[in-house]
């Protein structure tokens, strides 16, 4: 953030969620293969799919531009 | 590729290939009509994700130790913060759990109205902060708001301020924890002790390790996972109402049914309702919204409330500090999208079995947790009806993270006022930095300590909640007007800070006192509650509404209703009244009673119960003259200028007379005493404190630009919803 050398928050935001949005996207997809007995409301949008790879953009973004390597200066 | 970055890949690979994957094995978290039992259900990828969380917050700790190796990097974050991360630590800040589940409850209750306390409410006591008072704060370098009070007004009010400050951080900060861990109980089923010692344990190594920046890292993070966990609720919300408008039909017919005793008031708007005291669910007029929320109570919390101010002093510079709290300006304006919708929500979609409106109560209702869900699982209710695994999981590790920073930045700000503001002017004033420093890690964790303390004081005395929620309420509107007398008016001395500071305090909790007094008695509404196991039979009326209760056998406890028997029914069968008279309807509350052979449980009101001979009975008799869960009429009509007020009215109103009281007594024994040289107000007062100059900056980091920019939305928003 601040400190020469130091990992960015940023990183750690995208870090987090990238691997929310792996588990959330594959729990989506494993409920569109196999529909659970009791689904909640709006089950129909699948919105655990569309919200996985929101996170996954989203966090990927921020792992790539604040990866560690690049981000020796200040920020 | 370096060494990191195969650690990462590694890490994220082994989570996806090791989580368990059979999610529809997990029985659906649904909303339950009236019920105990927990209401939200996880699956094993939700306790994966909020495990995650834990991790990674832990991990952030001990990567930033080394970062903290100063007294000015602990306490200050090394005041070097750009402007996005200082503006998300201060609204995340304030962003916590009992935030949004609050202003979800209280929008569940009040209607549209909630949505004032992010706009009037905040929006121009921040532009305020941000293009008046920070300049002072940032450029006389105090490390806290008493601070700044002790360079202006001298040690009486600095020690004031500082221990007061100290005492009630940590008790509120004990209280969010007892609150976390009675939620999570209620909601997930989770040990009370559990969840104290693992949250407040996590809390106290990350904030001793790291500090500030500790803190303030973990609230960019809880930032992202509020609204990422929470933004579904209004989207998913509003699709299932039928759209926008059809949402705000249908929780203004449903409001009728669910707020009886508000039934013509307006539930969705924002001003049109505010012409008098009956025409809105809050009892309040627009005289009380602009001045006791618009100017006491906001400008009290969001230009003196040190946890707030402590996130944007500590920003690399001036021109940082201002933009950054503009930039929380701005997000603030946005929240009720994730807090005053999802009340309304609760009104509009949150159906009983039979497409009844299901009907939630307050937490004081004697029916709460028992028969009914109350106004604060709104939020968590309406997470269960749309969120399913992997979804819960974020949103329930938003709601762990929310109380987390909300206690992280208690036990900082603690830390810093305690070392600063008591520690070093009373105790110890030439010490070395890697004194204060130590001394700041130790105060990390006794605070954490002292708050595991409060919290488990709560188990046994619960209802000082109430009261400590309103103490630092009232602390910080005083607090205000002191602070701004004395950065704006050169001539308020050090006695004039220090009595208006102390009286207006002291008048703040008179009126609390007042309100809750009951000269002529209290007696809380008739009650009759069916004891476990007891036999119950039911008569209906042509609509299927229970219309007598009949107790078979069994025992019953009755509160204020008259003429039941001390012990036992015997002779003839006796019928309780529905209601008494001048008390109110009689309750009838059934958690656990045997109904034709099948165990259930029922809270109904005005129901006539006949009680059959050998019913055993207890019969209490309650009346008091100071009950502070209630509100006297009579006496709220003096402070809040109506008896139709609800408790939020009264609290905007007492902040107003409070900052009041404040002013004149500050400005009269001001007049009568004698100022501080104009040559150590330097840096302190307007007129005396030059603003540097930063240089040239580019237009779109203008911070007068942006202020404009927030203000022109505020009125716009404001008018679109009139």
């Amino acid at each position: 953030m601040h400190h020469e050398h130091q990992i960015p928050i940023w990183f750690f935001v995208g870090s987090l969620l990238t691997v929310y949005g792996v588990l959330i996207l594959g729990v989506g997809i494993y409920n569109l293969v196999h529909p659970p007995e009791h689904p909640v409301a709006l089950a129909s949008l699948h919105m655990d799919v569309w919200w996985g790879i929101l996170l996954l953009l989203i966090g990927s973004l921020y792992v790539v531009k604040y990866w560690p390597s690049k981000g020796e200066t200040a920020r | 590729m370096n060494p990191l970055k195969h650690l990462w890949l590694a890490a994220l690979l082994g989570l996806v290939f090791l989580t368990p994957m059979r999610v529809d094995a997990a029985a659906p978290a649904r909303a339950t009509e009236g019920t105990a039992s927990h209401l939200l259900v996880l699956s094993p990828v939700d306790l994966v994700i909020v495990v995650l969380y834990f991790v990674v917050v832990l991990g952030i700790g001990f990567y930033l130790k080394k970062y903290a190796s100063t007294g000015e990097d602990f306490f200050m974050a090394g005041r070097k913060m750009t402007a996005w991360i200082a503006g998300l630590s201060f609204i995340s800040a304030n962003l916590s759990s009992l935030e949004t589940m609050g202003w979800s409850a209280m929008a569940y209750q009040y209607g549209m109205l909630g949505a004032h306390a992010y706009l009037i409410g905040a929006i121009p006591a921040i532009l305020f902060l941000a293009v008046v008072m920070m300049p002072f704060y940032y450029i006389c370098r105090t490390h806290s708001v008493p601070g700044y009070l002790g360079l202006r007004y001298g040690e009486a009010s600095r020690a004031l301020a500082g221990i007061s400050f100290t005492f009630l951080t940590v008790m509120v900060s004990g209280a969010s924890m007892f609150a976390m861990a009675k939620i999570l109980n209620l909601l997930l089923g989770w040990n009370m002790n559990v969840s104290i010692w693992v949250s407040s344990v996590t809390v106290a190594i990350y904030v001793s390790l790291g500090g500030l920046l500790s803190a303030v890292f973990n609230e960019v993070l809880q930032f992202f996972l509020i609204w990422l966990g929470t933004l579904l609720i209004p989207i998913l919300g509003i699709i299932h109402a039928g759209g926008w408008t059809r949402m705000l039909a249908t929780a203004q017919k449903n409001a009728a049914i669910i707020h009886p005793t508000v039934q013509n008031a307006d539930f969705t708007s924002l001003w049109r309702n505010l012409g008098s005291f009956d025409t809105n669910p809050m009892g309040i007029d627009w005289f009380g919204m602009v001045f006791g929320l618009g100017l006491a109570v906001s400008f009290g919390y969001w230009c003196t409330d040190f946890l707030q101010v402590q996130r944007v002093i500590v920003a690399k510079n001036l021109r940082s500090a201002q933009n950054g709290t503009l930039i929380g300006a701005a997000l603030k304006m946005m929240v009720p999208i994730i807090v005053t919708i999802p009340g309304l929500l609760g009104l509009a979609v949150l159906l009983n079995r039979d497409g009844s409106p299901m009907i939630l109560v307050p937490e004081s209702d004697p029916r709460a947790n028992i028969t009914h869900r109350t106004f604060n699982d709104v939020l968590p209710l309406l997470m269960g009806q749309y969120l399913g695994p992997g979804l819960l999981g974020l949103g329930v590790t938003a709601m762990i993270a929310g109380f987390m920073s909300g206690m992280a930045g208690n036990v900082s700000a603690f830390a810093t006022v305690w070392t600063y503001d008591v520690y070093r002017p009373l105790f110890n004033r030439k010490a070395s930095d890697k004194h204060y420093l130590t001394m700041g890690r130790w105060c990390s964790i006794l605070g954490v300590l002292i708050s595991i303390g409060t919290a488990y004081a709560l188990f046994f005395f619960s209802n000082i909640l109430e009261f400590l929620q309103v103490l630092i309420f009232f602390f910080i509107v005083p607090l205000f007007g002191t602070v701004i007398l004395g950065m704006l008016w050169k001539r308020a001395t050090p006695a004039g800070g220090f009595w208006g500071f102390l009286i207006a305090i002291l008048v703040s909790m008179s009126m609390w006192a007042y309100v809750h007094t009951f000269p002529d008695g209290y007696r809380p509404q008739p009650k009759v509650s069916i004891g476990k196991g007891a036999v119950v039979s039911f008569e209906k009326d042509a609509a299927g509404k229970i219309a007598k209760i009949v107790v078979e056998q069994g025992a019953v406890a009755t509160v204020n209703v008259p003429g039941t028997p001390a012990t036992e029914v015997k002779g003839a069968d006796l019928t309780l009244p529905p209601s008494v008279e001048k008390v109110g309807l009689v309750q009838v509350l059934a958690p656990e009673v045997t109904v034709a052979g099948t165990s259930e449980k029922f809270g109904v009101e005005a129901v006539p119960v006949v009680l059959k001979t050998g019913v055993r009975v207890s019969s209490t008799e309650v009346c008091k003259t100071f009950a502070p869960a209630a509100f006297n009429p009579a006496h709220t009509r003096y402070v809040a200028r109506s008896d139709k007020a609800k408790p939020m009215a009264v609290n905007m109103y007492s902040g107003f007379w409070s900052l009041l009281v404040c002013l004149v007594v500050t400005v009269v024994v001001s007049l009568f005493t004698r100022p501080k040289p104009e040559a150590e107000l330097k840096n302190l007062v307007m007129g005396l404190t030059p603003i540097p100059d930063e240089g040239p900056c580019p237009w779109y980091q203008s911070p007068k630009l942006w202020a404009a920019v927030v203000f022109i939305a505020l009125v716009a928003i404001n008018v679109i919803f009139w």
